[in-house]
């Protein structure tokens, strides 16, 4: 596989302006599939949730999931859109193995919302308008896994092996006009988008929103064009773009590729691109042509949707706090300053920290695990940081085993590490490691003793009332117990010691 | 409408899988062409102030509640399937990654 030619970021935005489009597909969490009955869920055994209608058998008549329309409805009133008074289903035509029907049942020149936009705030307070041009239902497809060949891509592959489960689960797919004018922010505009669609529907409650199972799939559009021109420049469809880094990181490289293949005198293909996570590089899919031809035309099977006046606002008045007004709250709630809040954001632990504090820590306990230690090892394992394992109980737990005394901060990352590589709970890893912070008195004394004989004057300083020189008495003694001391109780026991009062 | 010519029949005929042979599409040219012909007829007797029908009963909103009903076994979901391997469908690799 050729390696494709790059420039620099920075020079890409030196001479060039990218416009950027989003199709965001969205999973809906009905119980049952778009057009049959048969269960909506997740991993199980192949070919087992399905009946006639997801496996395509002749003479089958769909029915439309009330549920997936009311949910279709309330993406569409978050997203700013407006819902159409009547719209329809079509048949979009092509032959795959995915789809045993050989058509999607999709909808084409009726999308049941439109016209709408979302706020996008970057990290620095800057709000960027998106424009929707559309959101439409669709099906899933179903599952191919290829066999043979090289690792699981189709190049080389001997055969592939299908399952219907996934067949007929509802999609809502979300399309943006071009996204113009975001200069060398778009790639953190291509992240934050995403993150907020995600934020949409998982704060509807209409899709699980897991991005590592595929509820929220991103297509990244990207083209450039040359600074002052207008029309845009030919663009590629990066797929398969299943994180939020991977957006991220997908339209940077795309932004870089394409300024070479222009500065190349070339012209872009337009084509559909591949992103792969390991090289964070992408590869040429294939290009546009008359497979496209969909010959997309009404589903006869299905009677148009008609959503009245009423039921939209019915629907409309059922819609939880939007995402942006949740965000006022909780940094008003947990008395987070507005830079403290902003990281937390950024950093994608809000819900992290929301679910923390539900758990049982305090607003200023859930911040200092999850900002402090947290974050820096997702960074370091190179995944989003709510997918690195730690659960909201874990990090209670940690809280109150320091709280008790029973172990000190140093000692509870150390646990934290043993959690992550799967040792146990905070407790039992206390409990194998032998770590406890040492709450005899009696070493502590001893210790306390020789260190202060040690720095006798600072001990005078002490007793003078100067007690910032403290820190070196106690430094002393967490040397002596090889920092397995209660470092409060240190300083109490000093104290006590020198007769002052702290 | 524009007339329909033996191109476009052969590019339909690949889109839709359907092998033709020269003969066919020249036959099928010249009926497709007849078809179009009277479709466009129908066109004319409608007026702008008539809408496209997709459907010929003026039914709207049917729906079924979000309710699970049956499904099949994974044997019962492949019992007609050509070829099959470890409870899934088994097909020739299609070069169209997507």
């Amino acid at each position: 596989m050729s390696v494709d030619a790059t420039l620099s970021f920075e020079e890409a935005m030196e001479k060039y302006d990218p416009v950027l489009g989003f199709e965001v597909h969205v999973e809906l969490n009905t119980k049952t599939k778009m057009f049959s009955s048969a269960p909506n869920v997740f991993g199980d055994e192949p070919n087992t949730n399905v009946n006639e209608v997801d496996l395509g058998m002749p003479g089958v008549l769909p029915v439309v999931n009330r549920t997936a329309i009311e949910s279709s409805i309330k993406i569409g009133l978050a997203l700013n859109c407006k819902i159409a008074e009547t719209c329809r289903f079509a048949r979009k035509n092509y032959f795959y193995p995915d789809t045993p029907k050989n058509f999607q049942t999709s909808q084409y020149d009726e999308p049941i919302a439109y016209d709408g936009y979302l706020d996008i705030e970057l990290s620095d307070g800057t709000v960027f308008r998106v424009e929707i041009e559309r959101a439409h239902m669709e099906e899933d497809a179903g599952k191919l896994t290829h066999m043979g060949g090289s690792a699981g891509r189709i190049q080389g592959a001997d055969y592939s092996l299908v399952d219907y489960n996934r067949s007929g689960v509802p999609l809502v797919e979300i399309v943006t006009k071009p996204i113009q004018g975001a200069g060398s922010r778009a790639p953190e505009l291509a992240k934050a988008y995403v993150a907020a669609v995600r934020e949409i529907v998982k704060n509807l409650g209409v899709s699980d929103a897991k991005m590592e199972r595929g509820n929220v799939r991103c297509d990244a559009n990207v083209s450039l064009r040359p600074h002052g021109r207008e029309r845009f420049g030919i663009r590629s469809e990066t797929k398969n773009v299943n994180s939020l880094r991977a957006v991220e990181h997908a339209v940077r490289y795309e932004i870089q590729r394409h300024a070479a293949v222009l500065d190349s005198g070339e012209p872009v293909i337009q084509e559909t691109r591949h992103w792969h996570e390991d090289t964070r590089s992408t590869t040429s899919g294939r290009a546009k042509s008359d497979a496209d031809d969909y010959r997309y035309f009404p589903e006869p099977d299905l009677v148009p949707i008609v959503a009245s006046r009423e039921w939209v606002e019915e629907l409309r008045a059922t819609l939880p706090e939007p995402p942006a007004e949740r965000r006022k709250r909780l940094q008003a709630d947990w008395g987070y300053s507005d830079l403290e809040f902003r990281d937390v954001v950024n950093a994608g632990v809000m819900d992290e920290i929301e679910e923390t504090i539900a758990a049982g820590a305090t607003a200023t306990v859930a911040r200092k695990w999850w900002m402090g230690e947290i974050v820096g090892r997702a960074k370091n394992a190179d995944v989003d940081p709510g997918q690195l394992g730690v659960q909201p109980a874990t990090i209670v737990e940690l809280n109150k085993l320091v709280e008790d005394g029973k172990i000190n901060n140093k000692m509870a990352t150390a646990v934290l590490d043993g959690v992550l590589a799967g040792e146990g709970t905070p407790a039992e890893i206390v409990e194998k490691r032998g770590l406890a912070v040492v709450s005899d008195d009696g070493p502590l004394l001893e210790a306390i003793d020789a260190a202060l004989a040690a720095q006798p004057d600072v001990a005078d300083k002490i007793r003078a009332g100067k007690l910032q020189a403290i820190g070196a008495i106690v430094g002393g003694v967490m040397k002596a117990t090889r920092g397995q001391a209660d470092a409060g109780r240190v300083k109490e026991l000093i104290l006590q010691k020198l007769g002052v009062e702290g | 409408m524009a007339a329909i010519n033996r191109d476009d029949v052969a590019h339909l005929a690949r889109l839709a899988h359907i092998e033709m042979s020269a003969d066919e599409l020249d036959r099928m040219a010249g009926e497709l062409a007849v078809i179009v012909d009277s479709v466009k007829s129908v066109s004319e007797a409608a007026g702008d102030d008539v809408p496209a029908t997709s459907h010929p009963i003026p039914l709207t909103n049917v729906f079924r509640e979000d309710v699970v009903g049956h499904t099949f076994t994974a044997e019962q979901s492949l019992s007609g399937a050509p070829d099959a391997y470890e409870g899934r469908f088994k097909v020739p690799a299609i070069l169209d990654e997507d």
